[in-house]
C-alpha cells in the first residue's frame, strides 16, 4: 500500500467561516497505481492534491491522516512536511506554465533548488539530461530562460523537474488542460512512461478530461462536494458506474471522445451545494433523481465488488 | 536589440532638437526686451550713451542678426559650450553661473535619491515578511508619502532650524566663510546640506518602501514561489528569488528618478534657500534673465533625456524577459 488516506478533512479559513473543501476523504493507492481524480469544478480536487504536499496559508488540517509508505505525513506541520516534499511526494501544479522563475536560467534554478535540498546538481545532471531527452528536450534548455520555451516545453521541464528525485507519490493537477490535443496525448503518455520506468511509484491525476484519464488511469475516483462518492477501475467507472452522480456524468456522454466538463453537468438540474454549510445526509440529494427519505442520512460506503466502492443508499439496487 | 536602441536614440535625439529649439524660441517670444531691462538696471539715462550701450549689448547677446541666423548661431555656440551671457549675473557667462550652482543640486539630490532607494527597498523587503514591521513602519511610510512635500520641508526647517536650532535654515554655507578646501568650510557645507537632504530623503523613502513591500509580496505569492515551496525549497531561496525579481522594476524606477535630478529640487532649494539650480531658476525668472533661464532649462532637458535613456537601457538589460523579447527581433 503506497498511500493510505483516512478521514481527511481540510478547511479554508474565510471571513464567512470555514469552507469544508475536504470533508472526510478516505482512499488508498497501490504501488504503481495511477488513479484519476474527477469531479465538477469546485468539488475539492486541487485541495486534495495540495493537502498531500503543501497547505497554503488559508488551508487548515482539521483531521484525518495520510500514510505514505508506512510513514504518516505531517500534513498540518509545514516545517516537518518539508523533508517529505519532492523526495517522497511531488506535484506537477495546475500552473506549470508559470511555475519556473522567469529571471533564472532553468539549469541554474534547478541547481540552486537541488543544493537547497542537500542534493548535488553535478551528480544528478546526467540523469536530468537523460530525462529531458526522454521527453524530447535537449540539454540546451538548461541554458534557457523559461520565456524562451513554449508552453508545452515548460510543462515537460516541470514534469522532469518534479520527478527528478524519484518521489513515491506524484500529484498531477490538470496537467493537460492548457494544452492542445496532440500535446495532451503526449503528456498523458509521458506520465505512464514515468511510472513504468520507476521515476514515480504511484500517481494521482486530477483532470477535467475523463476520456484522457480513462486511457492512462488504472482507477478513477469521482468526487462530489468535498467527498469521494465512487471509486473503481477506470473500465468500471466508464462502463458501469453505480453512483447516480457518476452516471449523470458518464451517461450523458457519447461513447467516443468521452469528454465532459461543466457544460455536461448543466443537464443535471441544480448546482453542487456550497461548502460553507454543506447539507447533512447525501450531498447529491438535491439533484439526484433517485433521492428518497433515507438519503437524508449520510449514505454508507458500499463495496459493490472488489475494488468498487460507492457511497450511495441505492448502490446495490 | 540594436534596432531597439537605435530607434530609442533617434527618438531621444529628435526630442533634444525640439527641446533646444523651443528653448531658443520661448524667451524671444516673451514680452519684454532684455537689453532694455539691462539698460534700466544700469540706469543709463543719457539717451546717447544708452544708444551706444544698446548696440553693445545687442552685439554681445547676438540679437542684432536675423532670427534664422540667431538660431544657427545658437546651435553653433551650444556645441562650444557657450550658452551666452547672464543678464542677472552680468557679465558672467551662463555656463559658469550654472556650473557654480550645479554641484549644490547634485550633492543634494544624488545622495538623497540613492540612499532613500537603498534604505527604502531594504525596509520594504523586510516589511513584506515581518508582520510587526509591516504594521508598524508601513503606516508611517504611507503618511510620509501622503504629506505634501512643501509642508514637510517647512516643518523640518522649523523644527531642526528654529525650534531646536541645530541646523541653519538658509544658504549653502555661512556667509562669514569664504569657500575653501578646509575642514571648517566642509563641515559648514555639510551642516547646511543636512536638512534639505533629510527632507528629500524622508519623502522618497516611504514610496520606495511601500513599492518594494508590495512587489515582494506579489512575487512571494506568484506561481514560481509556490512551486519552489511545494518542492520543499527553504524560505531563504524563495525569498532571494522574490527579492531579486521585485527589485528589477525598482531599478528602472531609480533610473527614472535620477532623470529629474537636475531640476528636481526646486521646492527644496526655495524652502531652504539653498543655492542650487532650483534657486537659480527662480532668480532667472524673477529677473527675466532669459539667457540664464535657457541655460538652466537646457541642463534640465539634457538630464531628463540622458537618464530616461539610461532607464530604457537598464530596463531592457536587467530583466531577461525584456532582453530576450527584444532579441527576438521585434522592437
Ligand atoms: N483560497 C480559498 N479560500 C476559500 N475557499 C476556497 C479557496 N480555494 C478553494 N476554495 C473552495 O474550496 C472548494 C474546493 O476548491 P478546489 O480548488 O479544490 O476545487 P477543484 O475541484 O480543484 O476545482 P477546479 O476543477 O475548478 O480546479 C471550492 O468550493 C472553493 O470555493
Ligand atoms: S444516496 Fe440517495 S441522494 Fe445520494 S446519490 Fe444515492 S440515491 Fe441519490
Ligand atoms: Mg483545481
Amino acid at each position: 500500500m503506497a498511500l493510505e488516506v483516512e478521514g481527511l478533512k481540510v478547511h479554508y479559513r474565510t471571513v464567512k467561516g470555514d469552507v469544508r473543501a475536504l470533508d472526510g476523504v478516505s482512499f488508498s493507492l497501490e504501488d504503481g497505481e495511477i488513479v484519476g481524480l474527477a469531479g465538477e469544478s469546485g468539488c475539492g480536487k486541487t485541495t486534495l492534491g495540495k493537502s498531500l504536499i503543501r497547505l497554503d496559508g488559508r488551508m487548515r488540517h482539521m483531521g484525518g491522516t495520510a500514510v505514505l509508505d508506512g510513514t504518516e505525513l505531517p500534513i498540518g506541520d509545514d516545517r516537518a512536511m518539508n523533508a517529505h516534499r519532492w523526495k517522497e511526494v511531488s506535484i506537477i501544479p495546475q500552473y506549470s506554465m508559470s511555475a519556473l522563475n522567469p529571471t533564472r536560467k532553468i539549469g541554474k534554478m534547478t541547481a540552486e533548488l537541488l543544493r537547497s535540498r542537500g542534493k548535488s546538481y553535478r551528480e544528478l545532471k546526467d540523469e536530468l539530461v537523460r530525462r529531458l531527452e526522454l521527453v524530447g528536450l535537449s540539454e540546451k534548455v538548461l541554458d534557457n530562460y523559461p520565456i524562451e520555451l513554449s508552453g508545452g516545453m515548460k510543462q515537460r521541464v516541470v514534469m522532469v523537474l518534479s520527478t527528478l528525485l524519484d518521489p513515491s507519490l506524484l500529484i498531477a493537477d490538470e496537467v493537460t488542460s492548457a494544452l492542445d490535443v496532440t500535446n495532451q496525448k503526449a503528456v498523458a503518455e509521458t506520465l505512464v512512461r514515468f511510472r513504468d520506468m520507476g521515476f514515480v511509484k504511484s500517481m494521482i491525476v486530477v483532470t477535467h478530461d475523463l476520456s484522457l484519464v480513462y486511457q492512462i488511469a488504472d482507477t478513477i475516483m469521482v468526487m462530489y462536494a468535498g467527498q469521494i462518492v465512487e471509486k473503481a477501475s477506470a473500465e468500471t467507472i466508464i462502463k458501469s458506474p453505480k453512483h447516480p452522480y457518476t452516471k449523470a456524468l458518464i451517461g450523458a456522454l457519447p461513447e467516443v471522445g468521452l469528454e465532459y466538463g461543466d457544460e455536461r453537468l448543466k443537464s443535471i438540474p441544480g448546482k453542487p451545494p456550497h461548502l460553507l454549510n454543506p447539507p447533512t445526509g447525501c450531498r447529491f440529494r438535491d439533484r439526484c433523481p433517485l433521492a428518497s427519505e433515507e438519503c437524508e442520512t449520510e449514505p454508507p460506503k458500499v463495496a459493490v465488488e472488489a475494488g468498487h466502492e460507492v457511497s450511495c443508499w441505492k448502490a446495490v439496487d | 536589440m540594436g534596432r531597439y536602441f537605435r530607434r530609442k536614440l533617434l527618438i531621444y535625439g529628435l526630442t533634444f532638437i525640439i527641446a533646444v529649439s523651443i528653448n531658443f524660441a520661448v524667451p524671444r517670444l516673451m514680452p519684454g526686451d532684455p537689453v532694455a531691462r539691462m539698460l534700466t538696471r544700469n540706469s543709463v539715462a543719457n539717451l546717447e550713451s544708452s544708444e551706444a550701450m544698446r548696440g553693445y549689448f545687442n552685439d554681445l547677446f547676438g540679437l542684432d542678426v536675423p532670427l534664422w541666423k540667431q538660431y544657427l548661431n545658437y546651435w553653433a555656440a551650444l556645441f562650444q559650450g557657450d550658452l551666452g551671457v547672464s543678464v542677472f549675473a552680468f557679465p558672467a557667462p551662463v555656463s559658469s553661473v550654472v556650473a557654480d550652482a550645479l554641484p549644490y543640486t547634485l550633492a543634494l539630490l544624488l545622495p538623497s535619491i540613492l540612499l532613500s532607494w537603498v534604505v527604502g527597498n531594504a525596509l520594504g523587503a523586510m516589511a513584506a515578511r515581518n508582520k510587526l514591521l509591516d504594521n508598524g513602519a508601513l503606516p508611517i511610510g504611507y503618511v510620509l508619502t501622503a504629506v505634501p512635500y512643501m509642508w514637510l520641508a517647512i516643518l523640518l526647517a522649523w523644527v531642526g532650524g528654529i525650534l531646536l536650532g541645530w541646523f541653519p535654515v538658509a544658504g549653502g554655507y555661512s556667509f562669514a566663510l569664504t569657500p575653501a578646501f578646509t575642514w571648517t568650510f566642509i563641515a559648514d557645507l555639510f551642516h547646511h546640506w543636512f536638512l534639505p537632504f533629510l527632507s528629500l530623503f524622508v519623502v522618497a523613502l516611504g514610496g520606495w518602501a511601500i513599492g518594494m513591500r508590495n512587489l515582494v509580496i506579489y512575487e512571494l505569492e506568484s506561481d514560481y514561489s509556490n512551486y519552489l515551496q511545494a518542492l520543499g525549497a527553504p524560505n531563504r531561496l524563495v525569498r532571494r528569488y522574490a527579492f531579486r525579481n521585485a527589485v528589477l522594476p525598482q531599478i528602472t524606477g531609480l533610473a527614472l528618478q535620477l532623470g529629474v535630478v537636475v531640476g528636481g529640487a526646486l521646492v527644496t532649494e526655495v524652502v531652504f534657500a539653498y543655492p542650487g539650480l532650483g534657486s537659480l531658476l527662480l532668480n532667472a525668472i524673477n529677473n527675466q534673465d532669459f539667457f540664464l533661464l535657457q541655460g538652466i532649462l537646457l541642463f534640465i532637458v539634457i538630464g531628463v533625456l540622458v537618464f530616461n535613456f539610461l532607464a530604457d537601457v537598464v530596463y531592457v538589460l536587467v530583466d531577461p524577459r525584456t532582453r530576450l523579447g527584444l532579441e527576438g527581433g521585434q522592437s
